[in-house]
């Protein structure tokens, strides 16, 4: 789950982390009252879960309440990469002297944490680690060990860091990991990092991604989740525990298993398809979560035909027939369904869609050729 | 001989008196694996269909030898059922719990692996030596005894391919599923090493998905040690950017973790790729045909 800005910098604060004082607003109303509330010069910033807000004019500094709600008009409703803005932070304005970055990531490959920390801050890291290499520090901590004082005086003398700001910035750094060991983080990112001139330091940005595994640790943290932000079938995905994924195409895809269904994805595009969706209905579902499944792929307005794969493993082929013969029964189903069933029980499953002799069902023995019958039935729709 | 499940297994269940901890000890067992024990706390001297239930894998390992265990217990409890197991003397664990928070799986991992504890898993279908011994939930059905050593990231891709295979008369040494999350015991470059060393396995057939670099890390030791005949398969060529594609681990992050380059890195390497799993299975049979 990737947390918003203002989300983050909540679970900095909590964590003793200085972030500069803000308030969320959804209106220019709001940002105006914000405005009012924090005095002086504030920031607005968008609140979208991407990169690349300041170049696309999310990121507005202002003068007082009247510009801050001309800024928040300008800044609802714009499109960064594809994210619509639905919410502002509003922050007091900070007098910043320098720009570092620091970030923690899950290093997959090492199975460790990767600490990150450079004072070119401000820009895209991965251009600093092609142009500067030598200005980006890069350290694993043992999660054995768990974070230590050295781990932190490592980074700052590598990233060359001037020894008489370190002390100011070491409690940052170790109360970040905090925040990422506690939280059950894959990803604590501030970018910058800010110096004031006061000599304090301030985390000016936040990007943070939960573990959507140990969310049930951190209810605080699921209650964040934004709701309307969330495309409709993936949000009733996640309701009915179905791993959902909204692509652009006609065919709707269900499986089971994740990588069946991305294979299945591949093969309609590899015929000359377009994919709607991923959708794994899991190991071992039951008729109920098939049925649930299948309302959500054709509640794509989108979606043509629709291609059915599944290799019976723990799921059962005579509980996936059942599962789609009753979801035609219940409601009316407005596209051509093509069924491929093999793996357990798939005997079984077959004789039972072939003894109800629907006329939205084909049946095809082989995952490629029913790639080219639902790809194919797809086009007869358009 | 074959790999992880063989004739001297030796396999506790831990979380057998539950539903599908249950059915799949029975299932392992009417294949064939020796299934020696169950462990549920507070449920010692129950038995499942005369398996002797335990309160701990201790007294699995003590009173009926077990050598191995099978994890399935829910996700909440799964990192602590194996740490238990390694603490019991357990040298190798499956763990099938899909779930797990990656931070646990992390302490796991940096416990068992300098032990020297096989861990296969988590979020992973087990393994298979078809007509030895089945350890976790592959359709054994779909598979036949023969020169392949089948290792993949996912369950259902892995009986689609051993039915593709099996359609050619192609049958399997050992299938093992290594599992779909960020954090697995076991890797593709271990799971090589095993074929490499196993003298039923002839030939090796590897299944990876989009997210990770383990597949560009696995090309490299191919190259460099491995001698057996490699083709590979990888899903998710047609995967968006950013989006978690069921398995926790399968998730491009910016450029990296693509079907693209994990295929570009394995045909430099000269192992020959399929797009689908139809055609992996015929660059298989070529191979093996010639």
């Amino acid at each position: 789950m990737d947390l918003y800005e203002h989300q983050g910098k909540e679970l900095f604060a909590q964590a003793g982390i200085p972030v500069a004082e803000g308030r969320v607003a959804f209106t220019p109303e709001e940002a105006r009252a914000a405005a009012e509330d924090l005095g002086g010069r504030v920031v607005v910033k968008s609140q979208v879960l991407t990169g690349g807000r300041g170049k696309a004019g999310g990121v507005k500094v202002v003068d007082g309440p009247g510009p801050a709600h001309e800024a928040a008009g300008a800044i609802i409703g714009l499109d960064i990469k594809g994210h619509i803005t639905r919410r502002l932070l509003v922050e007091r304005a900070v007098a910043i002297a320098d720009e570092y970055y620091f970030s923690i990531t899950f290093d997959r490959a090492a199975k460790m944490p990767l600490l990150m920390l450079t004072t070119m801050g401000g820009m895209d890291v991965e251009a600093v680690a092609e142009e500067h290499p030598e200005r980006l520090a890069r350290l694993h901590v043992d999660p054995a060990l768990g974070y230590r004082g050295f781990h932190g005086q490592r980074l700052m003398s590598e990233a060359g860091v001037p020894v008489a700001e370190r002390k100011a910035l070491a409690p940052l750094l170790a109360a970040l990991y905090g925040v990422f060991a506690d939280r059950d983080a894959m990803l604590v990112e501030v970018n910058p990092l800010v110096r004031l001139e006061d000599g304090s330091f301030l985390a000016a940005d936040a990007k943070v991604t939960i573990d959507d595994n140990a969310l049930y640790r951190h209810p605080d943290i699921e209650a964040m989740r934004d709701l309307a932000a969330a495309d409709p079938q993936e949000q009733a995905a996640r309701e009915a525990d179905l791993a959902y994924v909204k692509l652009d195409g006609d065919v709707g895809i269900l499986g089971n298993g994740a990588g069946l269904v991305m294979s299945t994805v591949d093969v309609i595009a590899q015929v000359g398809g377009r994919p709607a969706n991923f959708c794994d209905v899991g190991g071992g579902a039951s008729a109920e979560k098939i049925a649930t499944a299948l309302g959500i792929v054709l509640s794509d307005d989108k979606v043509k035909s629709v291609l059915f794969n599944i290799f019976g493993g723990i799921t059962r082929g005579d509980e996936v027939a059942k599962g789609l013969l009753g979801a035609l029964e219940q409601t009316e189903v407005r596209a051509p369904i093509v069924v491929r069933l093999d793996g357990t029980n798939a005997t079984e499953g077959r004789a039972l869609l072939a003894a109800a002799a629907r006329p939205e069902i084909t049946v095809e023995e082989t995952m490629l050729g029913a790639a080219e019958t639902a790809v194919r039935l797809a086009g007869e729709v358009a | 001989m074959a790999v992880i499940a063989t004739a001297d297994t030796r396999l506790v269940v831990q979380g057998i008196t539950g539903r599908e901890g249950a059915f799949h000890a029975l299932r392992n067992r009417a294949y064939g694996t020796q299934v020696v024990a169950g462990v549920t706390p507070g449920k010692a001297g129950e038995d499942v269909e005369g398996i002797p239930v335990f309160d701990s894998v201790a007294d699995a390992v003590d009173k009926a030898g077990a050598n191995t265990s099978l994890v399935v217990v829910p996700p909440r409890f799964a990192a602590e059922a194996i740490l238990e197991a390694a603490d019991a003397g357990i040298g190798q664990i499956v763990c099938i719990t899909e779930g797990i928070p990656a931070h646990d799986m992390l302490e796991v991992y940096h416990y068992v692996r300098p032990r020297g504890i096989r861990l296969l898993g988590p979020n992973c279908p087990g393994a298979l030596s078809p007509g030895i011994a089945n350890i976790g939930i592959i359709p054994a059905e779909v598979f036949s005894p023969g020169p392949i050593g089948l290792v993949s990231r996912s369950g259902t891709l892995t009986y689609q391919i051993g039915g593709e295979l099996a359609a050619a008369g192609l049958g399997n040494s050992t299938i093992i599923g290594i599992g779909g999350d960020p954090v697995i015991g076991t890797s593709f470059i271990d799971a090589l090493d095993l074929f490499e060393a196993d003298p039923e396995t002839e030939f090796i057939v590897m299944v990876g998905e989009i997210g990770g670099t383990d597949e560009e890390k696995a090309a490299e030791v191919i190259a460099e040690r491995i001698t057996k005949p490699v083709v590979a398969y990888i899903a998710g060529f047609e995967a968006p950017p950013g989006k978690t594609m069921g398995h926790a681990g399968a998730i491009i992050s910016g450029s990296s973790g693509t079907a693209a380059a994990k295929k570009a890195a394995l045909e430099a390497r000269g192992v020959p790729v399929g797009t689908n799993p139809t055609e992996a299975a015929r660059l298989v049979v070529e191979r093996l045909g010639a």
